[in-house]
């Protein structure tokens, strides 16, 4: 068993990302190379549970129970709806090699507009078409408040690192200043906005709890799923993102790409804000914006920007974080344990990786020393002659 | 120099260095099947071979930067493990990369004190004195604190191989060390090699160039198609003559059977047949006519260098159709700025571009592509060709989003395979599928894709950037025989090449580009080569341009 599965994870190794490889060995790349980080987090995460003195069998358990069952799995779900939609966001621009970093701004200047103007809209508009403008005014909110950036990368050059994420500092200010300022509920003293009748929230799937806003995620999905794959834009930033040098040899007019591409990421995201705001928060208070962004970060790198593969991925996340917030509450943890959990994940994707390049050159997933020490032993003897 | 080595001196030596039935797989290509060699201390051994038939992997494994699938190296006789490329310097094994390693920015002493990385404290003074060392024994002189940008590549070259020797390497490998090279800097070049053969080093020579090959060579090795094609001792070297040699490492690199020199009929036979080929293709030019219509003009164009590349400054001529015109001159003296002002790339800081009489200075990249003007770029790897994508998808980069291979921004696979299929049967790209990713092919292949994209298609004029730049002799010969081709059929080609020769072999007219200016046009014809030759450096006024 042993030695057949070394056999297979070699012929993979000679022929990384090959078409015609066998599903099967294909399947077996995957796993190890987004499957295994999240189970070795897992472990890990487990082992320190153990340290802090928390059984860690129970809290898993608890995160099942409280993400999945009885019901919850719709809370879980209800989760996904922004995640995805932001996943979605920084995939599009992630595939160009441009790392649009200032998602917290975009998504916090669409919740501060839709959560703001909302209240009134909805009293005082169609239902219907409030809903579908204020979607519009938090995608159009997101996408220009990558314009910047945008501009910036497109004319000069600028490293779009450093300005998307001071621009996401300065488009939390100031999504803080509108909550407490024009926006505030003149009735309440804590800074928050108006709250939205829940009759006027996103309507509900039938028969389920969940709000609309997923299915616009999905769709969401297939659409940049189409872009990237089939599509001549898709192609034009697959080719700016793998050799910048080739996209300017064969005459892709990058301007307008990078400055598409930052518009359809920033507005996946303000669009993501409305999806959460619209369908579970029904208003805004002040300095408590979700980071749903950093959490997903690493599952977007993790499903190899694809866009398809990300969705399990933030299922795990929504389920994880869904059934963490009362796991924690119980085990007498602070909520920020998951986001350790998240970064565990981030750095065991990172080691593989690292591993995994070497297969790549010839290697193999172990480190040469333990390779040898696991081949001499006694179980995969006769793999060792070489 | 090679030749003059005492036969049999060599074989007394026991092998520094010996590779053991090394085997190495890429997708779709066995680099190294079985590959059994040794390098001995004293001995200049050349391996040469096309493009793709395994050298560089070869020396990759050796140099600790590729991990071999089986096979073992020794050392001394004892079994060595290198993997990684510190390993391999630790065990003495210095390489000289085929492209420099140097950081530009940074000067002489800095870069070689980079692999420092033992104490904290930086040994300038130290460092210095083994440079002077170092210099004395390679019998050049370095200036220490000169930004590595700043030196020549011959110079550059010497700082890269003193890198290599800096913690006392006893095999030296170089990679294709010539191919920048100019003839001064080669004969440089050659006595280094000399002195470090004489103090006993086991050097590695990688090239494709026969001739280099014999007169430096002390044994020759050929690879071909990943296998140990055959090998000629400093014996063998001796004995044959010059003519003869070159017809057996001919027959050993390409023939239907690896064979060792046996036969001298043979041999005889082998060098007609290799001969009548190369006359093939030379019989082909000038002698056809020339149309008279001018399909590109330059008008005073200028355009800015890059770094330490020279722009181009108030450059006038006029391309006809049916028409190779050759652009001559040292490597960096403005041919990038001029092939990247045609093409659209770069753009004109004054003067004008006309296609057809029309000005086209303004227009984009992608509007001359569709207009027939065509740019086959010098960095096939760089922005010629995006590995991680398939052969089909890169002969249609120059077309994304364009009827009929897209619709309404919808990729049609069917017509995109299809005429990725013609292509590539069309030029001869060797690959396992129009699916295999671009990364995977060699060299010469790549540079067939690239070829292939941008002469489909109806091209009107077409500028090549050194085309056959590190491609082996069959391809190189090939390509040459597609610019002819290109140009009978009416289509006009200017052709930059640093390849005096190749110049001399296909074009009709041949203008010298130096220091960012066309110093002249000389028409192809018997004494051209000296008048270029001239131009280039400078001897002769200015009669053009």
């Amino acid at each position: 068993m042993a030695q057949e599965a070394v056999g297979s994870q070699r012929r993979v190794a000679s022929e990384p990302w090959r078409r015609g490889v066998g599903l099967g060995l294909r399947l077996v790349d995957v796993l190890i190379r987004s499957v295994l980080p999240v189970v070795l987090a897992l472990v890990a995460g487990g082992i320190l549970l153990e340290i802090l003195g928390r059984n860690p069998r129970t809290f898993y358990s608890h995160i099942w129970l409280y993400g999945v069952q009885n019901g919850s799995w719709q809370d879980s779900a209800i989760r996904m709806a922004p995640l995805l939609l932001i996943a979605m966001g920084l995939t599009v621009i992630f595939r160009a090699s441009i790392w649009n970093l200032g998602y917290n701004g975009q998504f916090a200047l669409g919740a501060a507009l839709v959560a703001g103007y909302g209240p009134s809209l909805v009293a005082n508009v169609p239902l219907a078409l409030a809903l579908v403008t204020l979607f519009l005014m938090a995608t159009a909110a997101g996408a220009a408040w990558t314009l910047v950036p945008a501009v910036l990368k497109a004319r000069y050059g600028t490293n779009e690192i450093i300005t998307t994420l001071m621009m996401s500092f300065i488009g939390v200010g100031l999504a803080n200043i509108l909550v407490k300022g024009s926006f505030q509920d003149p009735t309440i003293q804590t800074p928050q906005t108006r709250v939205i009748p829940l009759e006027d929230m996103l309507p509900s799937i039938p028969s389920t709890r969940i709000h609309v806003g997923l299915l616009v995620a999905f769709a969401a999905v297939l659409a940049v799923h189409y872009l990237l794959t089939r599509t001549a834009f898709g192609l034009r930033l697959q080719v700016l993102g793998a050799n910048p040098g080739a996209a300017r040899h064969v005459g892709i007019r990058l301007p307008r790409l990078i400055i598409t591409a930052f518009l359809i990421s920033g507005g996946l995201i303000g669009a993501a804000a409305a999806a959460d705001i619209l369908g579970l928060w029904g208003y805004v208070r002040a300095d408590q914006f979700p980071a749903y962004g950093d959490a997903v970060i690493p599952f977007v790198f993790l499903a190899r920007l694809n866009a398809l593969a990300v969705v399990p991925f933030v299922a795990f996340y929504a389920v994880l974080s869904t059934g963490g917030d009362l796991a924690t509450a119980e085990a007498d943890l602070p909520i920020d344990f998951l986001l350790v959990l998240v970064g565990l994940i981030l750095l065991f994707m990172t080691v593989i990786e690292y591993l995994g390049r070497r297969r790549e050159l010839g290697g193999s997933y172990l480190t040469p020393g333990l390779s040898h020490a696991l081949r001499s032993s006694l179980f995969w003897r006769k793999t060792a002659v070489e | 120099m090679g030749n003059g080595t005492p036969a049999g001196a060599a074989e007394r030596k026991a092998p520094v260095v010996e590779l053991i039935e090394i085997t190495k797989r890429y997708p779709g290509v066995v680099a190294n099947d079985g590959v059994t060699i040794a390098f001995r201390a004293g001995e200049v051994h050349c391996l040469l071979g096309e493009n793709g038939a395994g050298k560089s992997t070869l020396m990759g494994i050796l140099s600790g930067l590729v991990k071999p699938d089986a096979g073992r190296i020794t050392i001394d006789g004892k079994n060595a493990a290198i993997d990684s490329p510190r390993a391999a310097l630790e065990f003495g094994i210095g390489t000289v990369y085929q492209h420099s390693t140097l950081i530009p920015a940074l000067t002489v002493l800095q870069n070689l004190m980079l692999g420092e990385t033992r104490s904290l404290r930086l040994d300038t003074g130290g460092a210095r004195r083994r440079l002077d060392e170092l210099a004395a024994l390679l019998g050049v002189e370095i200036d220490p604190d000169a930004y590595a940008g700043d030196l020549a590549l011959g110079r550059q070259q010497q700082v890269e191989i003193i890198k290599a020797l800096w913690r006392g390497s006893r095999v030296l490998i170089l990679d294709e060390p010539t191919s920048m090279l100019t003839p001064q800097a080669f004969a440089e070049l050659e006595k280094v090699l000399a002195r470090l053969k004489e103090r006993g080093l086991a050097i590695v020579f990688i090239s494709h160039k026969l001739h280099e090959a014999l007169s430096l060579g002390d044994r020759i090795s050929v690879l071909r198609q990943g296998r140990l094609a055959g090998s000629l001792d400093g014996q063998a070297l001796s004995s044959a003559s010059a003519e003869e040699l070159r017809a057996a490492i001919i027959r050993m690199m390409f023939g239907e059977e690896a064979r060792a020199v046996e036969d001298v009929a043979e041999l005889q036979e082998d060098l007609e047949v290799v001969e009548q080929e190369h006359l093939e293709i030379v019989e082909q030019e000038p002698s056809h006519e020339v149309d008279s219509e001018t399909v590109l003009e330059l008008d005073r164009a200028s355009a800015q260098g890059v770094g330490a590349e020279l722009g181009i400054d108030d450059v006038s001529f006029t391309l006809a159709a049916g028409e190779i015109l050759g652009v001559a001159g040292v490597d960096g003296n403005g041919q990038r700025a001029l092939a990247e002002a045609i093409s659209g790339q770069r753009h004109l800081t004054d003067g004008q571009i006309l296609l057809y009489g029309v000005p086209i200075s303004r227009l984009s990249v992608s509007a001359r592509q569709k207009l027939g003007l065509r740019y086959v770029t010098d960095d096939r790897l760089g922005e010629g060709t995006v590995a991680s994508l398939s052969v089909a998808l890169n002969l249609f980069l120059k077309r994304i989003g364009q009827p009929p291979f897209w619709r309404l921004g919808r990729i049609q696979r069917g017509a995109v395979g299809r005429r990725a299929n013609e292509l590539v049967r069309e030029f001869d790209v060797r690959t396992p599928s129009v699916g295999s990713r671009v990364g995977t092919l060699s060299g010469g292949n790549i540079q067939k894709v690239v070829l292939a994209r941008e002469l489909a298609f109806q091209p009107k004029v077409v500028v090549f950037n050194k085309p056959t730049y590190g491609l082996d002799v069959r391809t190189t010969s090939a390509v040459r025989e597609t610019i002819v081709r290109l140009a009978r059929e009416g289509a006009a080609a200017l052709l930059i090449s640093t390849d005096l020769e190749e110049l001399i072999e296909i074009c009709d007219r041949i203008a010298v580009l130096s220091r960012g200016r066309l110093v002249g046009v000389v028409p192809n014809g018997p004494g051209a080569a000296d008048e270029v030759g001239q131009l280039m450096v400078g001897e002769l006024p200015a009669e053009a341009a």
